[in-house]
């Protein structure tokens, strides 16, 4: 019996080892990348702010997420007395728990996946990221305070509505694709010549409002908006269990952003991929030099910044930056100039597209955080279950039907455009229709005080 | 061996969290072991390389009612809820309803080695490779062999959706 257990553990073992590998590393590293991600967030801020932002720790603050983490990780652990214990200890776990997991499912590039080649690819990243809810309505329940139940109650409406929206919006990307496996649906982008942004730019937006939504991010942070509910579901957390929730958030920010660019943008795929063998279409190549470019621009700024550096120390530090990132550049120059390393192409490349495409949304969120005033409750509902749960469905059928149309006229890549155009352009129609009838029916009501189910 | 390790894994979790989700005094809790439970399910279904509907029972049941379930206990004041009697007093009608489910599924298990072609099937497993894609297998029988019956369902939800909306609307 023993032995056979062993025997069985080793077969698994031999079998499963490198997703396992994978999993360890996505655990190790997440975290200093969600820092990084929250350097990069206050440094934006900051700018937008005409603000330095954090300067004292290293070198214009780039050892700044490690400092934090060892601050919150010394930090001393507090749970409330009247606390419900058990739940209080599982609430922010099972939100990184599941945020993690489902990482497990996405695919950078096409050489790196965890979860390799799964019948239900996308389905299963946003399922499980889904289940991260438990952890805030769990986590704001057990802390036993009213504020934290009331940002747990929002955060629970809040994702119920919002996710109806997205559901909607990945359909109509996914009529194109006619599956749910992640590789296949970036081959089928790979395929058509064209990113489905371009034919379902609609579903695009919609997937956007509602992922910001579903993330809790601002201008939709209604569960931990401090002005009205200190901070929401962890209130009463702090130190390692905190960060925990932070790691969570973050984490989501990451997996939302890659189900868009998987579905939306494209995936690994460089722009124009489809052109990287056509004659006549060589000179479009040079996007090949993009990735090696964007690295020789930061480096040499790093480079530039090194004499201002008032210690000894911190230019060292900048230079070793600069060097990393000339490294960085060698590394992507090589799969296009040698020979030897062409096999290398498709998964270096890959890779990089697609963290460039994630960068470049999460960038959007943060852009928005800072530009955009903070929604009320009621509006939130309202947007959610007026304006884009009946602008998704629309759009799903519309998209259907432009699909079938194209079937009939034999449309492919760049000629599905003649006929999701206009669904599309109907779609918007139907929006404004709608925004119409809605300010008709909320005119009246503003001038009288409403009060509000969900905001308490 | 992993298989047959896997299952009863699983099973047992869904099994407990079953029991303890009836017995537990303190709704949340009862939630949580509801929520342990359906999952293990999900388990299970993959287990058998029913993906769809690992991810369908995760997004449906856990995902969406789930959340709604723990939505409405919020609402409710815990602290009444706990002094009120937690189990309904029907215990011949219980007794008897247990008993003939026992029965049910001891008759299975005592015809399925006496008769041909009744009783358990014993299935060989497939080959994970070689079993068709599970969402399109799903999708084609729902939308070509059922399509009637799946069309007369959604129409009972629709119903049962525009009802429910109905019903608030009035009091308000």
């Amino acid at each position: 019996m023993m032995t056979s257990i062993f025997q069985a553990t080793i077969e698994f073992l031999k079998a499963f080892w490198a997703p396992l590998l994978c999993g360890v590393a996505i655990v190790a590293v997440l975290p200093l990348i969600v820092g990084y991600i929250v350097l990069v967030e206050r440094k934006l801020m900051a700018d937008m702010q005409a603000r330095l932002g954090p300067m004292r720790v290293g070198p214009h603050g780039l050892l700044q997420p490690i400092a934090d983490a060892v601050k919150l990780l010394i930090k001393e652990d507090i749970i409330p007395d009247n606390a419900d214990k058990l739940v209080f200890w599982l609430a922010p776990v099972l939100s990184v728990g599941a945020a993690l997991l489902s990482l497990a499912g996405l695919a950078i590039g096409p050489a790196f996946q965890i979860a390799q080649d799964i019948n239900i690819g996308i389905l299963f990243v946003v399922g499980v990221s889904a289940l991260g809810i438990f952890g805030i309505v769990l986590g704001g329940w057990a802390s036993n305070s009213h504020y934290s139940l009331m940002g747990a109650l929002r955060s629970s409406a809040q994702l119920v509505s919002y996710e109806t929206a997205a559901g909607m919006a990945l359909v109509s990307a996914l009529l194109f694709t006619g599956t749910l496996n992640i590789k296949s649906i970036v081959e089928a982008q790979n395929k058509e010549g064209i990113w489905f942004v371009m034919l379902a730019p609609v579903a695009f937006f919609t997937y956007l409002v509602a992922s910001i939504a579903e993330t809790n991010r601002a201008p939709f942070d209604l569960p931990e908006a401090e002005s009205e509910l200190v901070a929401g579901y962890m209130t009463e957390f702090s130190g390692f269990r905190w960060s925990l929730y932070f790691l969570a958030e973050y984490a989501n920010m990451i997996v939302v952003a890659s189900v868009a660019t998987t579905l939306f943008l494209g995936g690994w795929l460089r722009p124009f991929a489809k052109f990287h063998e056509l004659p006549g279409f060589h000179w479009l190549n040079f996007l090949d030099f993009v990735p090696l470019l964007l690295m020789v621009v930061v480096g040499v700024y790093c480079v530039q910044r090194v004499p201002k550096q008032p210690t000894r120390v911190q230019q060292l530090f900048m230079l070793v930056v600069a060097g990393l990132c000339f490294v960085l550049g060698l590394v992507l120059l090589a799969p296009v100039v040698v020979p030897i390393a062409k096999p290398f192409y498709a998964g270096i490349h890959g890779g990089f597209w697609f963290i460039f495409k994630v960068s470049l949304y999460i960038y959007f969120f943060m852009w928005l955080r800072f530009t955009i005033p903070r929604y009320r409750f009621d509006q939130l509902m309202r947007l959610g279950w007026h304006f884009l749960i009946p602008l998704s469905i629309i759009n799903v059928l519309l998209v259907g039907v432009a699909l079938i149309a194209g079937s009939y006229l034999n449309l492919h890549g760049w000629g599905l455009l003649l006929v999701t155009t206009p669904a599309a352009i109907v779609t918007l129609i139907v929006a404004f229709l709608i925004l119409a009838m809605e300010k008709e029916r909320n005119a009246p009501q503003d001038q009288a005080a409403e009060s509000d189910f969900y905001a308490g | 061996m992993l298989d047959k390790a896997l299952f009863y894994f699983f099973a047992g979790i869904a099994v407990v969290s079953a029991v303890l989700m009836v017995t537990r005094r303190n709704v949340v809790h009862s939630a949580i072991f509801l929520i342990t439970a359906l999952l293990a399910t999900a388990g299970i279904f993959l287990q058998l390389r029913a993906e769809f509907l690992f991810i369908v029972q995760i997004i449906l049941y856990v995902g969406g009612i789930m959340v709604l379930f723990v939505f409405v206990i919020m609402l409710v004041n815990l602290d009444v809820a706990l002094q009120q009697i937690q189990f309904a007093r029907q215990k011949w009608v219980a007794l008897f309803v247990a008993l003939a489910l026992a029965g049910q599924v001891g008759l299975m298990f005592w015809t399925s080695g006496k008769m041909p072609g009744q009783g358990l099937p014993v299935l060989t497993a497939a080959a994970a490779a070689k079993l068709p894609p599970n969402s399109e297998t799903v999708a084609r029988s729902l939308f070509e062999s059922y399509l009637l019956p799946f069309e007369i369902a959604s129409v009972l939800l629709l119903v049962a959706m525009i009802g429910a909306v109905v019903m608030a609307k009035k009091r308000a």
